[in-house]
């Protein structure tokens, strides 16, 4: 008999059964919105819109990535925003004065990313230290920092507005708007950060670690993992990704202001969700949350493609989703 | 006496029976865990349930609070067929369940937890006062004086427990259901606890029990229904069976031998582990004893005497002071893990809350204490899963899928794979704490017979336990503990229930101040 080996058709309708619906909804929403899209505007799957969406999504998507583990962690960093607008103030400053020095533009551009990361690494820590260290809920302390870092950038913009030397930004620009093999720069980012970062949560023990404590703290301190160091360095990975969407950013614009970055801790936290991630931790994936990203974007891209909802409504439509995508998978959490 | 089944259907307008369980059946999926039980519990007597952990005790009494819908089967309350949606419903008709796991609200205070959802009411605000007063009458009846302002938090867990009663106790109860009320109560909570069943009963309320201790169902029932892999096996008078004959048929073998043949401890066993005035602030003080290879070190103490946090001290779960020696050297841990690099290992007495992921998989929790082993730098999830299958052989975890989350197992198996994970660190020192809680017979006596395969390669064990039967059953020597103290250290003979008692309590109190001649009692019994 020519039967596939071990696959005759009950087993297909079996494995059809099996497929875990509820853990797909951010891909099939994902699938929703590409169908409405294409149907309201022709060129709307074009390479170039695509592309388009993808590039915005990166940001909040990078952020949302780190933000991913803290969550899992049973933890919370609203204080992103800020963050990205302190480090993005604080690295064209930087790069200001350098380029004041007479150093060639490459070596400020570089000497910037290289800042900014470890600017990033170290605001990730002392959010950790302060949480883990201090016993302080996390909501406070992010809270706290949040306020901190938007000052802070105010106060070095002095109100108004850094922006970078033309000489630097010219050097620097093409990091934003080039793309290599045909694909934006940013977009290339985007998907190693979220591989590597993927590899980190879900092939590692660190990242084993994360789920159980997220899952049960007092269980993971009594199987001797050392809580406080894994959920410091939640913290710290946050930092680092909110590092890598700044040097994407600050090319795109060239300055920075006491309103970068407004709500981007909300936008994280939403495409975190989204992407099936509880929020009371212990369970996600990195793809749910960066299928969220790119879902967030998209809904702005169909919203300014049709006329039937007002561009302005963009919040509300984002709203809808995010309590739609948490209904659509609540089933799970009584597990 | 037959192992025939006692319960025949009675026409249900004459019926003396207050409630009648009938086929009752319960499936998860495609596991069926209850196979058609009948059951019928007559008003003013104590029917306990019987089994091993995983026969369908719980479930049982699930489905007759209402907390499941039975797959099969119905209940019939005072002759009349009832379908329970939910135990709001079963409440209204008068079931009331005690739950394993306490149901109440921590940050509550003891009198809101009591009328929680069953509020006095007066000119519409919430009566305070009334339900203060009614709830202190309440614990007096109990024999408890616990303030009833204070937030459940607050309590002990064996005052939490008495507040559960309380609250169960307060609503118009006429069948109350007791899943292992006594497991968190001393001593003296539990004779309060009997008295207040035997008034109960008085009054024509029918109590469903459940509980592991055969010797307490032996004093308390009137009739026990033994269940066994889900199936009933009988329902007898108490009077026709010794506990000897209950674990018999909880079993379907004979468990005489429930304890391995001593051994002794060899004359030229080096110390594995000793403490030198280790002080647990709040908790421990001033502890001094010392451990040999190959030696059971029991600890004994009521409820609250400090023998968890002292040990939680030692390996660095708690701060603490003084001087700790593994194998003759002076060591400072400063986190459970330096504690497992040194071959110490802890099994928690909070299975549940500390012990095991529930949401998660088997194989991620069996690995989650040793998980250098298999992640280097990537974890290994086909080396995890071989490691699994050989723990679930080694440790008779009895579980129908690998691929079930921790909290779908029954309790003894839960604490098999809790004590698979602990031994997958390969220590040479563990600590036992309250290791058999909960389960059944059956698994206890693995534990027992696992524990002497431990001593028989040169482990060193200390096993703190409130069941004395266990202390004597396997310790070389106790330390027995009263009120964060170290009251005394029996050894052969001394090893009773008196004796240990007498220290426990504080009748009896040794100085003991040298280590020197701690070591002296060297457990050659």
């Amino acid at each position: 008999m020519a039967r596939a080996e071990g696959a005759p058709r009950p087993v297909w309708r079996e494995q059809l059964a099996r497929v875990p619906w509820q853990q797909l909804t951010p891909l099939l929403g994902l699938v929703f919105l590409l169908v409405i899209g294409s149907m309201l505007h022709p060129a709307f799957l074009s390479q170039t819109n695509l592309f388009n969406v993808l590039t915005r999504s990166a940001f909040i998507g990078i952020i949302a990535v780190g933000g991913t583990f803290v969550i899992i962690a049973g933890g919370i960093d609203l204080s992103v925003g800020s963050m990205a607008a302190f480090l993005a103030g604080a690295m064209i400053l930087l790069m200001n004065v350098l380029a004041g020095n007479d150093m060639a533009p490459l070596t400020i551009v570089l000497l910037g990313v290289g800042m900014v990361l470890v600017a990033g690494l170290l605001a990730g820590a002392t959010n950790g230290l302060v949480i883990t260290r201090g016993r302080i809920e996390a909501f406070i302390v992010t809270l706290g920092t949040l306020g901190i870092f938007r000052s802070l950038v105010t106060y070095l913009a002095d109100g108004g507005t850094i922006s970078l030397n033309f000489q630097v930004r010219a050097v620097y620009r093409p990091v934003f708007f080039d793309s290599f093999l045909g694909i934006p720069i940013p977009v290339w980012v985007f998907a190693i950060v979220a591989i590597l970062v993927a590899i980190l949560l879900h092939r590692t023990r660190f990242g084993r670690y994360v789920r159980a404590i997220g899952s049960n703290q007092e269980v993971a301190r009594y199987a001797s993992v050392r809580v406080e160091r894994i959920r410091t360095l939640t913290y710290v990975i946050q930092g680092v990704c909110v590092a890598i969407a700044v040097i994407l950013y600050v090319p795109r614009l060239g300055s920075a202001s006491g309103s970068t970055g407004i709500l981007w801790e909300l936008e994280a936290i939403a495409a975190v969700i989204i992407g099936g991630t509880a929020l009371k931790g212990g369970y996600g994936h990195i793809w749910g949350t960066v299928v969220g990203a790119i879902m967030l974007s998209l809904i702005g891209n169909v919203l300014n493609l049709t006329t039937a909802i007002s561009e302005y409504l963009n919040g509300a439509v984002q709203g809808l989703i995010i309590i739609a995508a948490v209904f659509l998978q609540r089933g799970r959490s009584g597990r | 006496m037959t192992d025939t089944d006692t319960m025949t259907a009675q026409p249900p307008a004459s019926s003396p029976v207050l409630l009648q369980g009938r086929g009752l059946s319960m499936a998860f999926g495609p596991v069926e865990v209850l196979h058609a039980v009948d059951i019928d519990v007559n008003p003013g007597e104590v029917h306990a349930v019987l089994g091993e952990n995983g026969a369908g005790k719980s479930t049982l009494l699930k489905l007759i609070g209402g907390f499941h819908a039975p797959t099969a089967g119905q209940i019939v309350m005072a002759g009349t067929p009832r379908t329970f949606r939910d135990s709001i419903e079963a409440e209204a008709a008068g079931i009331v369940m005690i739950h394993q796991e306490l149901s109440l609200v921590p940050d509550l205070t003891v009198e809101e937890n009591v009328f929680l959802g069953h509020e006095h009411h007066r000119f519409g605000f919430v009566d305070t006062r009334a339900q203060r007063r009614a709830t202190r009458e309440l614990l007096a009846t109990l024999k408890t004086s616990i303030d009833v302002t204070r937030r459940v938090r607050q309590l002990s867990v064996s005052q939490a427990q008495m507040v559960e009663i309380a609250k169960a106790v307060s609503r118009d109860v006429r069948v109350l259901c007791m899943d292992e009320p006594t497991d968190v109560l001393t001593g003296r909570e539990t004779e309060v606890l009997f008295e207040l069943v035997r008034r109960l009963t008085a009054d024509g309320v029918a109590i469903l029990y459940v509980s592991h201790k055969l010797d307490e169902i032996k004093t308390i029932a009137d009739r026990v229904t033994i269940l066994r892999d889900g199936d009933k096996i009988g329902t007898f008078d108490i009077t026709d069976l010794t506990p000897a004959d209950m674990a018999r048929r909880m079993v379907g073998r004979d468990v005489s031998d429930m304890y391995p043949e001593r051994q002794s401890v060899p004359e030229d066993a080096s110390v594995a582990l000793s403490l030198e005035g280790v002080t647990v602030p709040g908790y421990a003080e001033d502890v001094t004893l010392s451990l040999r290879r190959g030696e059971v070190l029991g600890v004994a103490g009521l409820v609250g005497a400090g023998r968890t946090e002292l040990f939680e001290g030692v390996i660095a779960l708690r701060p603490k002071q003084g001087e700790v020696h593994k194998d003759g050297r002076a060591v400072h841990w400063r986190h459970p893990e330096d504690a497992k690099r040194d071959g110490v290992a802890y099994l928690t007495e909070d299975r549940k809350g500390k012990g095991l992921l529930l949401t998660k998989g088997l194989r991620e929790n069996l690995t989650l204490a040793a998980l250098e082993r298999f992640a280097r730098p990537f974890t290994d999830v086909r080396k995890e899963r071989a490691a699994l299958t050989d723990a679930v052989r080694e440790f008779d975890v009895r579980v129908a899928s690998l691929d079930v989350p921790a909290g779908a197992l029954s309790g003894g198996n839960q604490q098999k794979l809790v004590l698979a994970r602990l031994m997958l660190t390969e220590p040479d020192v563990v600590i036992l704490d309250e290791p058999t809680r909960g389960i059944d017979v059956g698994t206890k006596r693995q534990i027992y017979f696992y524990v002497a395969e431990l001593i028989a390669k040169g482990t060193a064990v200390v096993l703190i336990s409130s069941e004395l039967q266990e202390l004597l059953g396997l310790a070389h020597r106790v330390v027995v503990m009263q009120d964060g103290t170290v009251t005394g250290i029996v050894t052969g003979d001394d090893i009773n229930e008196e004796t240990i008692m007498a220290y426990a309590t504080g009748l009896r109190r040794d100085t003991i101040s040298t280590p020197n001649r701690l070591e002296a009692g060297d457990g050659a019994r």
